[in-house]
């Protein structure tokens, strides 16, 4: 019983770390694994080189923020997609759900738009994301009816507004510079990260997903519906507040540094359930394994399948459109 | 255990739904809460279970103003047993009991040791052990139900208030349902079970409290106050008694 408990996440968890191993051989400029393991000891122990220079500044400048970042966003959104879809009692809710994308793409646009540098975009992108989250939330509040109900239909306004918004940006933009640009950040790319855009979302990313794992026996009690979660002693409405402000922010803080990346927060939280079941006491570590897992994999592809980089939101949603369709097909699919 | 209902109004809007309902629950009794759709059944069980907070006179339990509760202190009260519905998400039945035990944690906490041998005994107290691993929406309609009084137990509370638990099931597994519920009751629960069914509140309830527009019908031991006139009253439908007063017949049959 106990092996079986933890058993997923612990195997999860290693072929994660042997993942992120074996991505910082691959790239333009391939390192072999027996290098790359002789570089990272020599940061801590006295090996002699037998590398080209040029081979560690890959290893140990070059490549790793960008696989910490995605495999950290690919936590994240699975994270805040299962959290979701959890307090939603809805199996097809997504971290942008509730406008944090959109509100990010209208972010980021604007701050191309403006000739904001790119940490500029990056925080752009952060607050216009958690201002959409923010607008929604109010207008549910003011609605009378069920909250739920409110917050998701709310949301799908607002995203539609920004998204309007967004694309009216793209029309007034210098079509040869700013226009692409755009383009390239809405389809989604963890290409050209560096520390300084780890060190921005880690904070967020810990702020949001900590009390997301410290609350995460309470969530089951919330797909059970808000009138029996409160007659089994939790308040659901604070639950789901909470919850939500936490998914949202750390959507905002995936979303902002790697543009808009589809598909990982619906798919993923799925296979997950197929692994680990729905209570969500096993459910979120798996997820959140998985989901760096696959983004770490996706964006291996994104910069070593072509010659140019895949913009990441495209391949995604290449693998997790298909997917879904076969987990609909499957006869045990109970979406 | 008590529960003291005094003077108890509810309105949606300027639309009255219940008026000036007064009654009280004595310990270990079974109540049946009888009366038509829209009788106001289930906004008195809402107001009770403080979903309703905006109600005028008073609702008791334990010697505290059920507005004055926290979700939390009531749940350690009263417990609800809902209706079986389609579980957004799958859960396997052992996990779908453990939920009851939430109010005993704290915020962060999960269930633990303790509390998954408390939902084994609920399960086995209800003599369905033998479904603990097995996946809550595979089961027959009358499992659903008996997790979901298990769920109810331990939340170790002696008030159990149930909502028409035998709505949607077969006439084996309502049979079933309700000797469990009689069995519950012998033990010290004390029960308030809405149906729309008269004969399984002469069957199987002590007492029945009924209503009628908002109002109180009919409180009273079932033999005393389930008649041919209450039920004229409430449902507005003829029905005969059989002679040893245990069956009711419909008047009106070709």
């Amino acid at each position: 019983m106990k092996r079986s408990e933890h058993g997923i996440p612990i195997l999860l968890f290693l072929t994660l770390a042997a993942l992120m191993l074996f991505s910082l051989c691959l790239g333009r400029y391939t390192v072999p694994l027996r290098e790359v393991v002789r570089i990272l000891l020599s940061r801590f122990f006295p090996v002699s080189q037998t590398w080209e220079d040029g081979m560690s500044a890959a290893v140990l400048n070059i490549r790793p923020p960008r696989i910490l970042l995605a495999a950290l966003v690919g936590a994240c959104l699975s994270l805040a997609g299962a959290s979701y879809q959890g307090v939603f009692r809805n199996a097809m809710a997504a971290p942008d759900f509730l406008g944090a994308s959109s509100g990010a793409a209208f972010g980021a646009a604007l701050a191309i738009l403006l000739g904001f540098s790119s940490a500029g975009i990056t925080v752009c992108a952060f607050c216009f994301s958690l201002l959409t989250v923010a607008l929604v939330f109010f207008v549910a509040r003011r609605a009378p009816g069920k909250r739920a109900a409110n917050l998701i239909l709310a949301g799908i306004m607002v995203s539609s507004l920004f998204s309007s918004g967004t694309s009216y940006i793209k029309l007034i933009a210098d079509p040869s510079s700013k226009l692409p640009e755009i383009t390239y950040w809405l389809m989604g790319s963890f290409s050209g990260k560096q520390w300084h855009d780890v060190r921005f979302a880690l904070p967020f990313m810990l702020l949001g997903s900590v009390p997301l794992l410290l609350f995460r026996w309470r969530m089951n009690l919330l797909t059970m519906g808000d009138d029996e979660a409160r007659s089994m002693g939790v308040d659901a409405n604070k639950l789901r507040l909470l919850v939500v402000v936490c998914a949202t922010l750390v959507t905002a803080a995936s979303v902002s540094v790697s543009g808009i990346v589809g598909w990982v927060g619906l798919v993923i939280p799925h296979m997950a359930r197929r692994l680990s079941g729905s209570d969500y006491r096993k459910l979120l570590p798996t997820t959140l394994l998985l989901g760096a897992i696959f983004l770490l994999g996706v964006d291996n592809l994104c910069r070593n399948l072509l010659a140019v980089e895949i913009p990441i939101g495209i391949l995604t949603s290449f693998i997790g459109a298909p997917f879904f369709l076969a987990l609909m097909l499957k006869k045990e699919a109970s979406l | 255990m008590s529960l003291t209902v005094s003077n108890l109004s509810f309105s949606y809007g300027t639309a009255p739904v219940l008026q000036n309902v007064s009654f009280s629950l004595g310990e270990g009794q079974l109540y049946a809460l009888l009366g038509a759709n829209g009788a106001g059944k289930t906004t008195l069980f809402r107001c009770i279970l403080g979903l309703n907070e905006k109600y005028e006179g008073s609702i008791i339990v334990d010697g505290s103003e059920v507005r004055s509760l926290t979700p939390r202190q009531l749940s350690h009260r009263i417990a609800y047993i809902p209706q079986i519905h389609y579980p957004a998400f799958q859960y396997s039945v052992l996990e779908m009991v453990l939920m009851g035990t939430t109010h005993r944690l704290s915020a962060v906490a999960s269930p633990g040791k303790w509390e998954n041998n408390d939902a084994l005994q609920a399960l086995q107290t209800l003599g369905i052990e033998h479904l603990a691993h097995r996946d809550y929406g595979k089961l027959s309609g009358g499992e659903q139900q008996m997790v979901l009084i298990a769920r109810a137990l331990v939340q170790q509370t002696k008030l159990l208030l149930m909502d028409e638990p035998t709505a949607s099931l077969d006439y084996g597994n309502q049979l079933r349902v309700l000797y469990a519920v009689r069995r519950l009751a012998r033990d010290g629960y004390t029960i308030l079970l809405s149906t729309h069914n008269p004969q399984h509140a002469l069957s199987y309830a002590d007492r029945v409290i009924a209503l009628a527009g908002g109002t109180l019908a009919a409180d009273g031991p079932t033999q005393e106050v389930l008649s041919p006139a209450l039920l004229k009253t409430l449902y507005g439908v003829e029905a005969v008694f059989s002679s040893d007063g245990r069956y009711i017949l419909p008047q009106e049959v070709l």
